[in-house]
């Protein structure tokens, strides 16, 4: 790193402690207006709560008193109207008790944009120099420290990676200790999360128990000590700490984004230019989102610019997310048509079948109704074609938005992958659960969607959506998706719980003409491609007997023929040998009726 | 290196997981044996204990080549061959203000890329007029001599090492040049002019050695039950145009099956086919199969193609009369191998193996490709209108390969 990329990495710094701070640096004001609902018997009832507790048109300095404050109001309404529902019901019959009554769910509606609304300090008024201070200047210190890459001589350049407190990954225990922190905490918030039901979080609890004894006990792996996996002697500090604020912030976004209108307001600007709306913590983390793979994207170019393969899949995703994924939804919105991602495809994209999804596509025309049937056409047909002629590489390292943030955000991270068998028998248990989980659930969504019964056996749809959202959508996919990248490498979420992974790994296992094949007897056994397979594949096992690399998981990245120093992998379509590309064609260097390498 | 670099952790390099010996009932002794007692089957431990064999495998590697240069034993010199060696650089790398590098071959350019890949200043002294000569044919040669000095490595040619001074602590603290007797002041002297068998003490054990333990074709040494593989094997027999003793990493491989097919009842003859080997030179590749000498004796003829760049080439190697192809050397270029060894070993004709050059392409997706710019070179040196007739599909080499 030279002096330029220093202060490149300096002023990065300052942008995300600024950012960081300015979630609480704002001020904050309830008054009539910004209190947002639509039911005008919410609003008098909480703007009467909120003046006798003399909480309205109190100037509050920072977020968290003034977060607990207008709950309280709104608590102490919904309690006021409860009483007054049950006290003297309403003559009017046919309206639903919840046009008097507060629901917990509308509770979270009120929250986030009331306080994003409340809000009268800095902020709120220069919300282009907040934008300029935290985006603009963390995009610029990015930009100065990924440029003079561009200088250095092309080639593979990993040096220091395994030297760096940030990329060179957990001990073991300390891995442990966060995947089973992680755990607990999902299975305990998800208590609170159904209500105070203990019925999900225990049968997940269960789950895990099975799968645990299926790869310990039955499976034979009953060693607990670390394998050859990504732990290491040393504890890599800034790694722990990129991680903890990862998680954090995807905690907070999902589960409580009231803490984070700050952020959203000064992104208020851009989303009213797109989609003529304000902002919500969606389109906020749609931005954060797009500019870390653009600029992150731009890093890629610059490490992997002597290869082609490598520019042209990185453009690729940078082209989906930008265009497909982040602009062209908010233009439909900005249309009138529902927004929709024309590149997320189910079991992914767990809501295309949810009624209101439906519903919503069926209601908007012909345009919707190209959207339900492009939708399923790329179900059924679109992966897998596909994926039979390219492999899932088309999708997971061309395409997907996740994919897409794990090539480019994720690329430092990659080698935290963990290669040993036992990993890779977690994970064919872990993610073939995940797609079963999701093909149920849909089932039962759309039996509901057509029959108008939510009871299937002893389970409601309704609760089995909320937590497949909550368990897969949210904790999965968000917290652990990338909250894990610098503890357990960048694609935990594609490798571990993808849904629409497994499915396009069915067919790549099964039926493609997609194959990494090795050159001969050229392999030095380095274990450059292994440490760099960021989906955990021991490819030098392959590689150093001569075979070719069928594995349902293997997204098709190219790193392992990158960062290869002989020349020995290369990923290839051909139809010629289809059915037997898993054969051991080139497994021996020496053979005994025919002497000679092979 | 790739250690040192910060690349991988030892226990990536590692070709097996750890647990793999075990599942496999394959007992992992660690243990510095000092003795083989050949008549009562047994290997005696340093710490005295025995381990009794039916079948004996010697495989004990390499050791770094000493020329006898005057401070060659102090603190701060090293070769790298071992975990060992890669520690004892480790050591000294802290604070280093210069390592010189006495020997120019694939040992010597990965520990001047190990240096510079912390910014530590490198010196190579090469006996010969351009780096690898004697391996590398000129142009190839000369080309990775540019690309060292692009690298900021400070490449001192036709220059031998004079002696390592010592500063007063039995620590290097500077070389001389033979040749000048220019005095370089550096913390780290990398001592890598080759490799040779590590046999030490196995020539007091009864087993016949040479330069390195003396093996009949199917790798059996002069005594009954003991084998020897890899580096530290010497044939007794080798094929025409090739070494005794071959320290390149295919060789122990293809040695290790054969051993296994003779200890398990299969007698057959060590065969390593025809030579070939790669290596990367900083950031460009270097891939040869086939007869490539680096002085090619009048009826080796080459065709050979060099990118713009610099940095990329093939050359092809045919017999001046027969016309047949003998070798392949490529640069910054990646040909698939059993393409190759098929054309050399079915003694096809050049003009056959131009035309289909694609089949060898073994690039990544989407790079550009050069067979026709070497198509065309051949045209204009021949006055001959050839045209590529095959495209570098899998499904085309498949076919090539049954055919």
């Amino acid at each position: 790193m030279n002096g330029i990329q220093k202060i490149g990495i300096a002023l990065f710094c300052v942008a995300l402690i600024i950012f960081t701070a300015l979630l609480g640096y704002n001020d904050f004001v309830l008054t009539e207006s910004s209190l947002s609902t639509s039911s005008e018997i919410h609003k008098k009832a909480i703007l009467e709560e909120a003046a006798s507790l003399g909480v309205l048109d109190k100037t509050y300095n920072n977020n968290i008193s003034f977060i607990s404050d207008f709950k309280s109001s709104i608590l102490s309404a919904q309690a006021k109207l409860k009483n007054q529902y049950e006290e003297n019901p309403p003559k009017d019959k046919e309206a639903s008790e919840w046009e008097y009554k507060i629901g917990d769910w509308e509770i979270k509606n009120i929250l986030t944009p009331t306080i994003k609304a409340s809000g009268t300090g800095w902020v709120s008024k220069n919300t282009f120099n907040a934008f300029l201070l935290t985006f603009g200047l963390a995009i610029l210190g990015g930009f100065i420290f990924i440029i003079p890459k561009f200088f250095e001589s092309p080639g593979i350049k990993n040096d220091g990676i395994y030297h760096s407190s940030l990329t060179k990954g957990l001990k073991f225990g300390q891995k442990l200790f966060f995947i089973t922190s992680t755990i607990l905490g999902v299975l305990i918030y998800g208590f609170f999360y159904m209500g105070g039901n203990f019925f999900w979080p225990l049968l997940t609890a269960i789950v895990i128990g099975i799968i645990l004894f299926l790869v310990f006990n039955y499976q034979k792996e009953k060693t607990l000590k670390p394998t050859r996996s990504a732990s290491s002697e040393f504890a890599g500090w800034l790694g722990i700490f990129a991680g903890v604020y990862l998680i954090i912030f995807y905690v907070i976004l999902y589960w409580s984004p009231q803490y984070l209108t700050n952020w959203i307001t000064m992104v208020d600007p851009i989303s009213q230019s797109l989609s003529g709306n304000d902002a919500s913590q969606w389109f906020l983390y749609g931005l954060l989102y797009t500019v870390i793979v653009f600029t992150m994207g731009i890093r890629m170019i610059a490490k992997y610019r002597h290869n082609k393969y490598q520019i042209i899949r990185t453009c690729s995703v940078m082209f989906f997310q930008t265009a497909i994924a982040f602009i062209l939804p908010e233009i439909l919105v900005r249309l009138n048509y529902p927004y929709y991602d024309f590149k997320n495809i189910w079991p992914l994209n767990y809501t295309f079948f949810f009624d209101w999804n439906i519903n919503n596509l069926l209601e908007s025309g012909g345009l919707g109704i190209f959207m339900l049937v492009w939708g399923i056409v790329l179900i059924i047909l679109g992966v897998p074609i596909i994926t039979y002629f390219f492999g899932k590489r088309w999708y997971c390292s061309w395409v997907c938005g996740c994919g897409g943030l794990a090539e480019t955000m994720g690329d430092p991270f990659r080698q935290l992958s963990d290669k040993s068998i036992r990993a890779w028998k977690f994970e064919r248990w872990i993610i073939h659960g995940v797609l079963v989980f999701a093909v149920v659930m849909t089932a039962m969504v759309l039996y509901h969607f057509f029959t108008g019964s939510s009871k299937v056996l002893f389970f409601d749809s309704n609760n089995v959506r909320q937590w497949y959202g909550f368990l897969i959508g949210s904790a999965f996919a968000g917290v652990v998706g990338t909250g894990f990248y610098p503890l357990m490498g960048n694609r935990t979420w594609c490798r571990f719980g993808c849904p629409l992974a497994a499915y396009l790994g069915l067919v790549q296992k099964y039926k493609s003409r997609f194959r990494i094949t090795t050159n001969g007897g050229q392999c030095i056994s380095c274990g450059n491609c292994s440490t760099y397979c960021e989906m955990g594949i021991d490819v030098r096992a392959y590689a150093q007997k001569g075979q070719d690399i069928v594995r349902s998981s293997c997204v098709g990245c190219g790193i392992c023929s990158a960062v290869c120093p002989r020349g020995v992998l290369r990923l290839e379509n051909a139809s010629g040998d289809i059915a037997e590309r898993t054969d051991q064609l080139r497994t021996i260097h020496i053979t005994e009726d025919q002497i000679g390498i092979l | 290196m790739y250690i040192y670099m910060g690349h991988m952790r030892e226990v990536d390099t590692q070709p097996y997981e750890p647990n793999f010996w075990a599942k496999n009932r394959i007992d992992l002794v660690r243990e510095h044996i000092s003795e083989i007692n050949h008549e009562s089957k047994k290997l005696i431990a340093s710490d005295g204990t025995q381990i009794p064999y039916d079948q004996l495998v010697l495989a004990l590697g390499s050791k770094s080549n000493m020329f006898g240069w005057p401070g060659q034993d102090l603190k701060g010199v090293g070769g790298l061959y071992s975990l060992q060696d890669l520690e004892n650089m480790e050591e000294y790398s802290p604070a280093l203000n210069r390592a010189v590098i006495a020997g120019g071959g694939l040992i010597g350019i990965e520990m001047a890329e190990m240096f510079r890949s912390r910014d530590i200043p490198v010196t190579m002294l090469v006996r010969e007029k351009s780096y690898w000569d004697n391996a590398l044919p000129p142009e190839e040669s000369q080309m990775i001599s540019r690309h060292i000095i692009k690298h900021h490595i400070d490449l001192r040619l036709e220059s031998n090492l004079g002696e390592i001074i010592d500063d007063g602590t039995g620590k290097a603290h500077a070389v001389t040049v033979k040749e000048t007797g220019e005095k370089i002041d550096c913390g780290f002297v990398g001592l890598t002019a080759g490799v040779s068998p590590n046999i030490g003490w196995i020539k007091e054990s009864g087993i016949d050695t040479d330069r390195g333990i003396l093996v009949d074709d199917g790798l059996q040494t002069n005594i009954k039950d003991i084998y020897a593989i890899g580096d530290c094997a010497e044939l007794k027999n080798p094929m025409p145009g090739r070494r005794g003793v071959e320290a390149i990493w295919y060789t122990g491989r293809m040695m290790g099956e054969t051993v296994a097919y003779n200890i398990c009842g299969s007698k057959i003859k060590y065969d390593p086919g025809i030579w070939f080997n790669s290596a990367k030179f900083l950031d460009i590749e270097y891939q040869v199969y086939g007869t490539v000498l680096s002085k090619a004796p009048p009826e080796h003829k080459s065709l050979y193609w060099e990118h713009e760049d610099g940095e990329k080439s093939i050359r092809i190697v045919y017999d001046e009369s027969s016309k047949q192809v003998i070798g392949f050397n490529l640069m910054g270029i990646r040909f698939r191998h059993e393409v190759c060894e098929k054309w050399i070993a079915d003694k096809t004709d050049l003009e056959s193996v131009i035309q289909d050059l694609s089949l060898a392409n073994f690039d990544p997706e989407f790079y550009e490709q050069y067979e026709s710019a070497l198509v065309k070179l051949y045209n204009s040196q021949t006055g001959k209108n050839l045209t590529l007739k095959k495209k570098r599909k899998l499904s085309q080499v498949i076919k090539f390969l049954r055919s």
